[in-house]
């Protein structure tokens, strides 16, 4: 309701301020009969500016501590006597007693005496408290509107002074995406380091025991915490899900850009790219019901002993995920290969195979790798395909038809449901987190430049 | 000598003519390659649609009964329910309307499906528990809410559909191996004798399940859970995609593609976004539970949060769509604008801006899919809780579409639940299809309009 009222007066304010500017621009133009330098719209949105930010800055700044500060208002009203004999929880309940009561709603059984007392001041605090934040927002909004309307002239550079603040918010816009950068690094920094007190970045990075004990037995740095399990299952998921997808994705690539028809390329393109848009959960469970299942029956016929749930599941249906991926970023590079290169190889005889083999692909080789890194990268993050699919068997294991483990699996087992990060059993995720977001950041990175440079080759 | 010649010219033709061949072989080969590639991925999402839905179609109709249940007084103990006019203050209506629900929750709703189906069949011999497993465990909370609903069906006799267990739906359904020795099975010998009578009967039909619509997820009574809860959140957690996104993704890719000068600076922002786009998601959820939850102490498991995280994953994907909409703006419009004395943000707003409207709902729609599919970061800000309410806010505990899809695979009940995830895949795709369709639809209109 409060933050309804507070919305509502900042619009009216908002309003009243754009109209004044308007029409006192025109008022002021047609009296001198100077020309405006800036349109009436301009003037009438650079008085709003003038109103609105002072007035959304104590309001907002209310709507943030205002509650606080009622607590402690609330808190306070418990006379000493009785609050001496209170426990802090105790306290905790007094007090949100006395808001029920104050906010009208009233609580089961008869408040005591202190209670009601307390409630009638805080309900006269909020009331009073509101009115002044309200009043002051108002006397200040108001004030600015005057002095604004008093400053517009001819001459008033209405127009650049406002698109001057346009433009310091699409800075400021395009700013988020460096904090995020900042948030993701300097959060896995910190916690990491956390982590790292408790257990030898050594034993980290180098341990090849994962064992990290249930969170239950204690906070004690008992347990394993060795990555190179992890690490292994990670890279031999994503090797599998390479080998499967890179012969598939380039193929269909080569095939789309180079042989098919334009009728077949805008049905075939359209289909294919529908399994970019499929939600990886979906991939998972289909992993779970129908890729695993006949991969381990397949493997009973030929006498293999293939677990449903195994690297190999996982590393198949990651590598149905990211064919779509490396056949439309194929098919983007291959296009970009200039038809003079093409022209002069089938000039001088070879056939349309050999000019691809021969001709294309190393020209358009780097572009390529660069490709392939990007789908490893996302090969590597994908996590939902792998916590459903891999069997969670975070041992060192070198058959990939075991089931095995990865870094993003055990970020979710570590992670889940568990908000205080006081042991390192959910510390860990963010050490892992870090090693993760340094490995996808070197691949991306290696990646965007390779492409970068192959694109500027071709320009 | 020239015999020689001729018989090396000869040579030279043969040899060619055999490489030829050799050659259109490997073309042949290398086509044949190319082709076969295609035909695997169209036969992997030809397979993925056929097995999702193949099992999941299945589960939206559902094994229901309909009886004809009396609300016995003899049963029904309760008593009257309270009136407000009765009390002096809220807070006592609300006590003793409390104690009333608590009245009705300690009544054995469950008798008076027993008696029903006793006497559907007169000549039963069972005992109350072989009944008890034939229908849902919340239809007894189904009646209880009829008659809290409305007081005046006591002793009245109505016929009321109520929803089968999940076990007799697999028994009809032969999700479960029908020859199984009774040890494996999931119901009794009895219970599937009435589920299988009752369907001869009639009296179980395979009724359309809507519950799967407006109900939430339900642990004790699995076959009434469904998707109302994750949906809501879903929907929240879209709103705060779209209000935020899309006008911090439009406005800095205006500013990087209209405004910004090209120096250190808005090289850094280029790359960062580029790197963002690439960031594994489950990163992002990192960054949700120490900045979101365990500094600013947001609450854990709500839509805000999800939708924070969430709207910082996509910002860059909008980003970099909305810029390539940009950028096939045609410079000279541009240029006109500026020659004709407009100023550089009157160009962009005015001029550029409403060019790209298209392409920027695009944008939108490819980030507001990517984020409804997404599930990995919300594990992390505990979307996985398990909630059995609607949240009535963005701040309230709730899951999401993709992480219910996720908690319902793992249920115990595997033959009854495989159809039932599929089937919320099948919601899941359903949304983001018309999502997509709608984008499409809008574009053409709105460049046909141009």
């Amino acid at each position: 309701m409060n933050s309804f009222v507070i919305a509502a007066m900042l619009l009216v304010l908002l309003g009243l301020a754009y109209q004044t500017g308007w029409s006192r621009s025109r008022a002021v133009a047609q009296s001198s009969g100077q020309r405006l330098h800036s349109r009436p719209i301009y003037h009438g949105v650079w008085v709003a500016l003038w109103v609105v930010i002072p007035a959304a800055l104590i309001m907002g700044l209310w709507a943030l501590f205002g509650p606080g500060v009622a607590d402690q208002f609330a808190r306070s009203q418990i006379p000493a006597e009785i609050a001496a004999g209170l426990e802090p929880g105790q306290i905790v309940n007094a007090v949100s007693r006395i808001k029920a009561i104050a906010s009208g709603f009233g609580i089961i059984g008869e408040p005591q005496p202190f209670e009601a007392e307390a409630a009638r001041a805080l309900s006269q605090f909020q009331l009073y408290g509101f009115l002044i934040v309200i009043l002051a927002a108002a006397i200040i909004g108001i004030g600015a509107l005057l002095y604004a309307r008093g400053r517009i002239v001819p001459g008033l550079r209405a127009r650049n002074q406002v698109e001057r603040v346009i433009t310091l918010l699409l800075l400021a816009c395009s700013g988020v995406a460096i904090l995020t950068t900042v948030g993701i690094v300097a959060s896995l920094l910190v916690e990491a380091i956390r982590f790292f007190t408790f257990i030898n970045p050594l034993d980290f990075f180098f341990g090849t025991v994962w064992n990290p004990r249930f969170s239950t037995t204690g906070t004690g740095a008992e347990g394993d915490y060795g990555l190179i399990p992890l690490l292994w299952g990670t890279i031999m998921v994503a090797t599998i899900a390479m080998l499967f997808a890179v012969p598939v994705g380039l193929m269909a690539a080569i095939y789309l850009s180079q042989y098919a028809h334009p009728r077949v390329r805008n049905v075939v393109k359209p289909l294919i790219e529908i399994l970019a848009g499929i939600p990886t959960i979906v991939y998972g469970f289909f992993a779970l019901v129908t890729v695993g299942p006949f991969l381990s029956g397949l493997g009973a016929t030929v006498g293999l002993d293939i677990r449903a749930t195994s690297a190999a599941t996982a590393g198949l249906v990651m590598g149905i995920m990211i064919i779509p991926f490396i056949s439309s970023l194929s098919d983007d590079i291959l296009r970009q290969v200039p038809q003079s290169l093409r022209d002069g190889s089938l000039g001088l005889g070879a056939t349309q195979s050999e000019t691809i083999r021969r001709v294309i692909l190393p020209a358009a080789l780097p572009g390529i790798v660069g490709a392939f890194l990007l789908a490893v990268s996302r090969a590597i993050g994908e996590t939902m395909i792998v916590v459903l699919a891999a069997g969670n068997s975070p041992v060192l294991r070198f058959n990939p038809f075991e089931p095995t483990s990865t870094v993003t699996v055990t970020i979710v087992n570590q992670l889940t449901g568990d908000s205080d990060f006081a042991g390192p059993q959910s510390l860990v995720a963010f050490a892992l987190g870090l090693t993760l977001f340094v490995l996808t950041l070197i691949l991306n990175v290696a990646a965007l430049t390779i492409v970068r440079r192959f694109r500027e080759q071709y320009d | 000598m020239s015999d020689m010649s001729q018989s090396a010219a000869l040579d030279r033709r043969e040899r060619v003519r055999n490489g030829l061949s050799r050659r259109h072989r490997g073309e042949a080969i290398f086509r044949g390659i190319g082709i076969a590639a295609i035909a695997i991925a169209l036969a992997l999402v030809g397979t993925l649609f056929w097995q999702v839905l193949s099992k999941g179609l299945p589960a939206f109709t559902q094994a229901t009964l309909h009886l004809d249940v009396t609300f016995d007084e003899d049963v029904i103990t309760a008593g009257p329910a309270p009136l407000r006019s009765d009390y002096a203050s809220a807070a006592q209506y609300e006590a003793a309307f409390l104690d009333w629900r608590r009245a009705l929750a300690g009544i054995n709703w469950a008798a008076l499906i027993e008696q029903a189906v006793r006497a559907e069949m007169p000549e039963l011999d069972a005992e109350a528990s072989d009944i008890r497993r034939l229908v849902d465990n919340n239809a007894g909370l189904t009646l209880r809410q009829m008659y809290q609903d409305d007081p005046a069906l006591l002793n009245q006799t109505l016929n009321v559909a109520l929803l089968g267990s999940a076990d007799t739906d697999n028994w009809l359904k032969g999700t479960i191996d029908r020859s199984l020795p009774d040890a494996r099975q999931q119901l009794s010998a009895v219970t599937r004798a009435i589920a299988d009578r009752f369907a001869a009967d009639g009296v179980i039909s395979m009724d359309f399940a809507w519950h799967i619509f407006t109900n939430t997820d339900s642990r004790t009574a699995p076959a009434s859970a469904g998707l109302a809860g994750a949906f809501v959140g879903s929907l929240y957690m879209m709103l705060v995609v779209v209000v935020l996104a899309v006008p911090i993704g439009v406005a800095s890719a205006i500013y990087l593609e209209e405004f910004a000068p090209k120096n250190r600076f808005t090289d850094l922002i280029e790359v960062n976004i580029n790197n963002l786009a690439a960031v594994p998601s489950i990163v992002f959820g990192l960054l949700g539970a120490a900045v979101f939850i365990n500094y600013f102490r947001l609450p854990i498991s709500a839509p805000i949060v999800g939708g924070l995280v969430l709207t910082l994953m996509t910002l860059p994907t909008i980003i970099i769509a909305t810029r390539s909409s940009l950028r096939q703006v045609s410079p000279s419009l541009r240029q006109a604008a500026l020659g004709l004395g407009a100023s550089r943000t009157q160009m962009v707003f005015h001029h550029v801006l409403p060019l790209t409207l298209p392409g920027i709902l695009t944008a939108t729609i490819i980030g507001v899919a990517q984020a409804l599919g997404e599930t990995a970061p919300l594990l992390l800000i505990g979307m996985n809780a398990f909630v059995a309410n609607i949240p009535g806010t963005p701040l309230d505990q709730s899951s999401a579409l993709p992480v219910q899809i996720y908690l319902w695979q793992g249920n115990e009940n595997r033959n009854f639940f495989e159809a039932r995830t599929s089937a919320a895949i099948l919601v899941l795709l359903g949304l983001m299809i018309t999502l997509n369709a709608i984008a499409i639809f809008l574009r053409t209109r709105l460049e046909r309009n141009k």
